[in-house]
């Protein structure tokens, strides 16, 4: 069992866990993920590790609660267990040769670009992250991000927090400006993350996407992960989840993360039904 | 007065269109009067052919003597002296090409059920007797097993029964690998393989889930904690893809993926949390027993039609031949000397069917097997919503790629003597598919024994 010692509240739907689970803070790196099941019963889901301590012992991942499992993780506190907790699981993120770097987070992508910019602010890269929400109560991560950044620029689509736009927008605007990235790393939804490589294919800036695929294992053994990227089928739990963006199939990407659409809404629902009934007793 | 039936006491079953719709056991099992019945068709014979074809070496004449005189919990401990698993060899063993083709019986008729009667000793055990703890002197020595398949529980069931202090790092959240994973509930029940695993633990053996070597450890950091031998049984779980255009639509599964969400995380139970597509027509590409279960399982899903489609014809199939007859019983439809050449898909990208060509069978190949060869013109489509791709697995890469002293070979099967399980690094020793690639249970089990014996003599050699 693996105990959560910290939970935190981010905005109504994200919320983050650190958890205690010494095995996984020794080796997690940014870009890893962890495979977790809440109960003895539960479905596995695969969660990209925000945040790791070494010497406490503790992972922290940050998560939306979109369905029956995020919803169930995120009613739990501190002091409950997880039944299972497995990683660290994929390949790291690499950064050699990297001085000057574009960080973009999307909504809750913006929670597995944070340890990619901590690591990238560590090593003495220059980092420009860009962050971007639907409205200003969406924002997360705004103070951590600052102390891990030259430069932080947060945006809404709405304009509610002052600076309205897409992240694409803005990182075309940095670029057009004169700013020379070496790798720009996008994580968030598939749309955005497609939309930035869009941006950065004419200047020939490597981009680097984290994907998110269904996934059961996390180790190879199911092939649920497969994406295309250049031309060949890669696993993402295993050959990922870091990927050159310029060489992903988002089409595909997108159309397979749609394959459990319906029997996602439906175990909610059930989730729902029992748990309001629980409320009603 | 040994019975001179010529024929097996019948197991009863569950009728084939009662069975295809849910997933409890399909035999089951003899009752302790019909297991007496055929335990008298033993012979007793001296030079015991029946043992030699075993690759654990069961004592199989003295076990069926003890059920033949109602002596079933003796009968139980009898197989346990060598084989960590009776509950599961009575089941998923090939039998027919192992203990019960050297039986004398069969030269006039059919052999003793050796197996029907090894599954009958230890359910009868596993319902009446109270478990105890049967943990021996320790010596105080560790050694570690990776994966807790057949192979892993069988190495480390023998090496704690020796005094050792076992632990198994799992990587999934359940032990028992392929038997969890991989087999039906309909073929072996999960509470049985649990109980399997109970006994193990009764043992002393400690199993340390979510654990996946290669990533949370290496190899040399299990040694770093003071295990002073390793044993690798990490399987072969690593799905082929056949490369044909079509092959990531919505709708396509690995076997693999296909039948971990409904035996590991029981996608077949309407209150499962992990979702499978409950196809109305499905093909299952391959011919062996994983194709096999694949199609029983979506049948027992709702499916209308499924195909298992094979390359080459019957005799070459490598499933068992039970398996093959509980699949037509089912009302599996067998589409033989045809291959696929495309999965086609909607606009939304789901599947809606899988084209192929039909085959004759040509010269043999490296394999023995006479090689499939195109017939021209031949081209069909059979209308699918759901593929299921079962043409085999290979090993994992985790471990030999954080291993770099850990020899392969170029299917990525780790190098191991045959007889000792000794890898090209010292002190690891490995067993089971990792090694052959994809095989039987059994043969898992009986590398996982032949290294328990090889990691002992290693780690005194070293006092």
């Amino acid at each position: 069992m693996y105990e959560i010692v910290r939970k935190e509240i981010l905005n109504p739907q994200v919320k983050l866990l650190e958890i205690e689970a010494p095995y996984v803070a020794k080796k997690a790196e940014p870009g890893q993920f962890i495979i977790l099941r809440v109960h003895d019963e539960g479905e596995r889901i695969p969660l990209t590790i925000a945040d790791y301590d070494r010497i406490k012992g503790t992972v922290t991942i940050i998560f939306q609660e979109v369905g029956a499992t995020t919803r169930l993780l995120g009613s739990l506190e501190a002091g409950d267990k997880l039944s299972d907790f497995c990683g660290p699981l994929g390949v790291p993120s690499h950064f050699d040769g990297v001085k000057k770097a574009a960080v973009i987070g999307g909504g809750l992508g913006t929670a597995i670009a944070y340890p990619q910019a901590k690591k990238l602010h560590g090593l003495g890269v220059e980092v420009d992250v860009i962050t971007g929400f639907r409205n200003k109560d969406l924002i997360i991560l705004e103070k951590e991000m600052a102390q891990v950044s030259s430069r932080l620029i947060v945006t809404t689509d709405d304009g509610s927090n002052g600076t309205k736009g897409f992240v694409s927008d803005i990182l075309k605007k940095l670029i057009e400006e004169g700013n020379q990235y070496d790798v720009v790393i996008a994580i968030g939804p598939p749309i955005m993350m497609k939309v930035v490589c869009d941006v950065t294919r004419p200047y020939g800036i490597k981009t680097i996407v984290s994907l998110n695929p269904v996934m059961i294992d996390g180790t190879g053994m199911c092939g649920g992960c497969r994406v295309t990227v250049g031309g060949k089928t890669k696993f993402a739990c295993v050959d990922g989840p870091d990927f050159d963006g310029h060489e992903v199939d988002f089409a595909e990407l997108m159309r397979r993360l749609t394959m459990y659409r319906d029997d996602e809404k439906a175990t909610l629902e059930r989730h729902e039904c029992r748990l309001g009934g629980v409320g009603n007793a | 007065m040994p019975n001179m039936s010529p024929k097996k006491v019948r197991i009863p079953e569950q009728d084939p269109l009662v069975r295809n719709k849910n997933f409890e056991e399909v035999s089951l099992g003899y009752t302790e009067e019909m297991a007496k019945e055929e335990a008298q068709r033993c012979l007793n014979c001296k030079h015991k052919p029946c043992i030699s074809g075993c690759p654990v070496n069961v004592k199989i004449p003295e076990f069926i003597m003890l059920i033949a005189v109602g002596e079933f919990e003796k009968a139980y401990d009898k197989i346990r002296e060598t084989n960590s698993l009776p509950a599961v060899c009575g089941r998923v063993c090939p039998q027919e090409t192992q203990c019960e083709e050297k039986c004398v019986r069969g030269i006039k008729g059919e052999p003793v059920g050796i197996g029907r009667l090894e599954r009958f000793a230890a359910d009868w055990y596993l319902k009446n007797v109270v478990r105890k703890s049967q943990k021996t002197e320790r010596n105080g020595k560790k050694v570690a097993v990776v994966g807790s398949g057949p192979a892993g529980l069988t190495c480390a069931g023998d090496l704690a029964k020796m005094g050792y202090d076992v632990t198994i790092f799992e990587a999934f959240h359940t032990a028992g690998g392929v038997l969890v994973y991989g087999i039906p509930e309909f073929r072996l029940p999960k509470a049985l393989v649990r109980q399997e695993i109970e006994v193990l633990k009764d043992l002393g053996v400690e199993i340390r889930t979510n654990m996946v070597i290669g990533k949370v450890l290496t190899i040399d950091e299990i040694f770093q904690e003071g295990y002073e031998a390793v044993f690798i049984g990490s399987g072969a779980g690593l799905p082929a893809f056949m490369r044909i255009p079509g092959e990531n639509l919505n709708g396509v599964y690995s076997a693999n993926e296909f039948l971990t969400r409904i035996n590991l995380m029981k996608a077949y139970r309407s209150d499962a949390d992990t979702p499978v597509k409950r196809g109305k027509n499905v093909a299952v590409v391959g011919g062996g027993n994983v194709a096999m279960d694949a199609a029983r399982s979506a049948k027992r899903l709702g499916a209308d039609n499924v195909y298992i489609i094979y390359r080459r014809s019957e005799a070459e199939m490598p499933a068992r031949l039970e398996e093959v007859h509980h699949a037509k019983e089912e009302g599996i439809i067998f589409k033989l000397l045809t291959n696929p050449t495309q999965i086609l898909g909607d606009d939304k990208g789901w599947v809606t069917g899988i084209e192929c060509v039909e085959m004759t069978l040509g010269e043999p190949d490296a394999s023995g097997r006479r090689r499939p060869v195109q017939k021209p013109g031949s081209e069909h489509i059979v209308d699918v919503d759901t593929v299921i791709i079962a043409i085999g697995t290979s090993p994992n890469p985790l471990i030999r790629s954080t291993t770099p002293d850990l020899e392969t070979n170029q299917w990525g099967c780790i190098n191991a003597n045959e007889e000792t399980g000794q890898t090209s690094k010292e002190g690891v020793f490995a067993g089971g598919d990792a090694v052959t690639g994809a095989a039987t249970v059994i043969l898992a089990m009986g590398a996982g024994k032949k290294a328990a014996k090889a990691i002992d003599e290693y780690i005194k050699s070293k006092a």
